[in-house]
């Protein structure tokens, strides 16, 4: 990929998550953010192709390893803390024990 | 092309749909919870896609899946066990740190490739190779340690770890953070110029950039932050697509950028700031006691717990305005059985929510659904603003600033302009607080010099409970 697409590809992404995000409701904002910061941590993925890449180099292998687990740390607490959040918003209203 | 080529693209442009989609479904309540999954399910798809590349193409070392099984397990495992165990009130916390953690991984990949350039790899993976190349490096190692240090920071103060050292509220911070910022504009050029060891001068210098940006910012401002933060975040993963010459992480990121940006212009709207007043200004109570002064109160009316409930059994309408103070007390289950007590009696409840109660918006909403209330019974600010005229009883339970007639009337006070709940319609307003303390922006607050306004002195969660007891004795949803 050219630089020049890659930019196109950075504006077009830019502008999709404005579009996207401009219609939640306020109660669904810190759900949202959460679940954003979630997939902020796709760097996972540059993660593991410096993992795959990094060619039998130990101290790179290191870095990508832990630079995996805090994106991994990101992502998969992200995700579970949106859902135990979200869980609580689709509780049936009014269904007493 | 190839046929993992095409595999790879066609895997990238359905996790990038996926994504689109699953952040789209995060704006309905109804759709949220599957579109969190779906947005789950198309990183896992991600990787999948990334894996089968590598396998497809250059194949993978062992010594690699080691490293990579050994990432995956720890990182998932500590991410998974605090997501379970974190109690709902740290909300805002916990997304600090995990943001924070999204950063350091950017910072380390792009550290990573800048210190050790890969031979013999086909696409730009040689350091310094490209002015490109350099650049979204260091791009990336700047937003990365910016986020990283920034988010600590915010995590450490809103648990009480830090607080605000006094020389940050001078003007010494600024010249403070601006000789970290021209440090880091020299780094920046000196590493374009082809000077690798000051990549670590990068590194330090805008570590302490994050810090000292973050370390002012008053408790009350730090979602605002946070949520800057997280814009942050996105872009430190787009600058490192740009590193690893990766389109999906390029749009993944920038979305996040732009979603991070959108919730920052919307807190400021509803605590009345400006983005630049929040990052500059300083936390508000240090401005606002030089500029406008505290003033006294000069007519509280107080009242016992028990004229509170014999006030509300005779109430038709009632409306509770959560706070903060109520989640920090752990009350908001308590609060639940009082006003169980009164439905039962026919009394009819809302809860009215400010934009920004509990600190972050949509926090509050969290926490009561926590304790059980129906969804249908919270109301935005705009919907039940015109119902407090026709409203017998106003509860607020650690709410202040939010419900302070200053901001409406008077036009010299920090907080004019700020949309409020307007309270001081109701019939009576019962205010369960602690003491006679400022709120966040360490204001007076007039309503509690009104004469339909009594205060009820005590801790939220043992006023409640008091609350129960007389409503009981007084027979209230007993039938």
């Amino acid at each position: 990929m050219s630089f020049i697409s890659l930019l196109w590809v950075l504006l077009l992404g830019s502008l999709l998550g404005l579009e996207l995000i401009g219609k939640v409701p306020p109660t669904l904002h810190t759900p949202l953010m959460s679940g954003a910061n979630a997939i902020s941590g796709i760097t996972m993925l540059a993660a593991l192709t410096l993992i795959v890449k990094a060619d039998g180099n130990v101290p790179l292998l290191i870095i990508g390893s832990v630079s995996l687990g805090f994106a991994l740390f990101n992502v998969v607490g992200g995700f579970f803390v949106t859902d135990r959040m979200l869980a609580m918003f689709s509780r049936k209203p009014l269904n007493k024990k | 092309m190839n046929l993992p080529v095409i595999i790879k693209f066609v895997i990238d442009l359905l996790a990038v749909l996926l994504l689109a989609l699953g952040i789209k479904g995060l704006s309905k309540v109804k759709s949220a919870r599957d579109a969190n999954r779906l947005a789950a399910f198309a990183m896992s798809l991600s990787v999948v896609g990334l894996l089968s590349y590598y396998l497809g193409t250059s194949g993978i070392a062992i010594q690699s899946w080691i490293w990579i099984i050994i990432g995956s397990i720890i990182g998932s495992l500590f991410g998974a066990i605090l997501a379970k165990k974190v109690p709902m009130t740290s909300m805002p916390e916990t997304v600090a740190l995990f943001n924070g953690c999204g950063g350091m991984s950017s910072l380390l990949v792009a550290l990573g490739v800048a210190i050790f350039p890969i031979s013999g790899s086909p696409e730009n993976f040689d350091f310094f190779k490209s002015l490109i190349n350099e650049v979204s490096i260091s791009v990336s190692i700047f937003v990365g340690a910016i986020t990283f240090t920034g988010s600590i920071v915010a995590m450490a103060k809103l648990q009480g770890w830090l607080s605000t050292p006094g020389w940050t509220q001078s003007k010494v911070r600024h010249f403070v953070n601006i000789v970290f910022a021209v440090a880091s504009l020299i780094a920046f050029f000196d590493l374009i110029n082809g000077n690798t060891s000051s990549i670590w001068l990068l590194v330090i210098v805008s570590s302490l950039l994050g810090i000292g940006v973050t370390l002012p910012i008053g408790g009350a401002d730090m979602p605002v932050v946070i949520s800057l933060l997280n814009s942050y975040s996105g872009i430190a993963a787009a600058a490192a697509g740009f590193v690893v010459d990766s389109q999906l992480l390029i749009v993944a990121g920038a979305m996040v950028g732009a979603a991070g940006l959108i919730l920052t212009q919307v807190m400021c709207k509803g605590m009345n700031r400006s983005l630049v007043s929040v990052l500059f200004g300083g936390s508000l109570s240090a401005q606002s006691t030089a500029s406008s002064g505290s003033g006294e109160y000069t007519n509280i009316t107080s009242c016992s717990v028990e004229e509170c409930a014999l006030t509300l059994e005779a109430a038709n309408k009632v409306i509770i305005v959560p706070g903060y103070g109520l989640a920090v007390a752990q009350a908001q289950h308590t609060l639940r059985e009082v006003t169980k007590k009164l439905e039962q009696n026919g009394i009819e409840v809302v809860y009215a929510i400010h934009p920004v109660a509990g600190r972050m918006p949509g926090h509050m909403n969290v926490l009561l659904a926590e304790a059980d209330v129906p969804y249908e019974q919270l109301k935005e600010m705009d919907v039940v603003n015109p119902d407090f005229p026709a409203t017998d009883v106003v509860l607020v339970l650690g709410a202040n600033d939010v419900v302070n007639p200053q901001a409406k009337n008077d036009s010299s006070s920090p907080l004019y302009g700020m949309p409020v709940l307007d309270v001081q319609e109701a019939r009576t307003v019962f205010v369960i607080k602690r003491g006679m303390s400022a709120g966040y922006s360490g204001i007076k607050n007039d309503l509690f010099d009104l004469p339909n306004t009594s205060m009820v002195f005590g801790d939220a969660k043992k006023v409640l409970n008091d609350l129960i007891g007389e409503l009981k004795d007084l027979g209230v949803g007993e039938k």
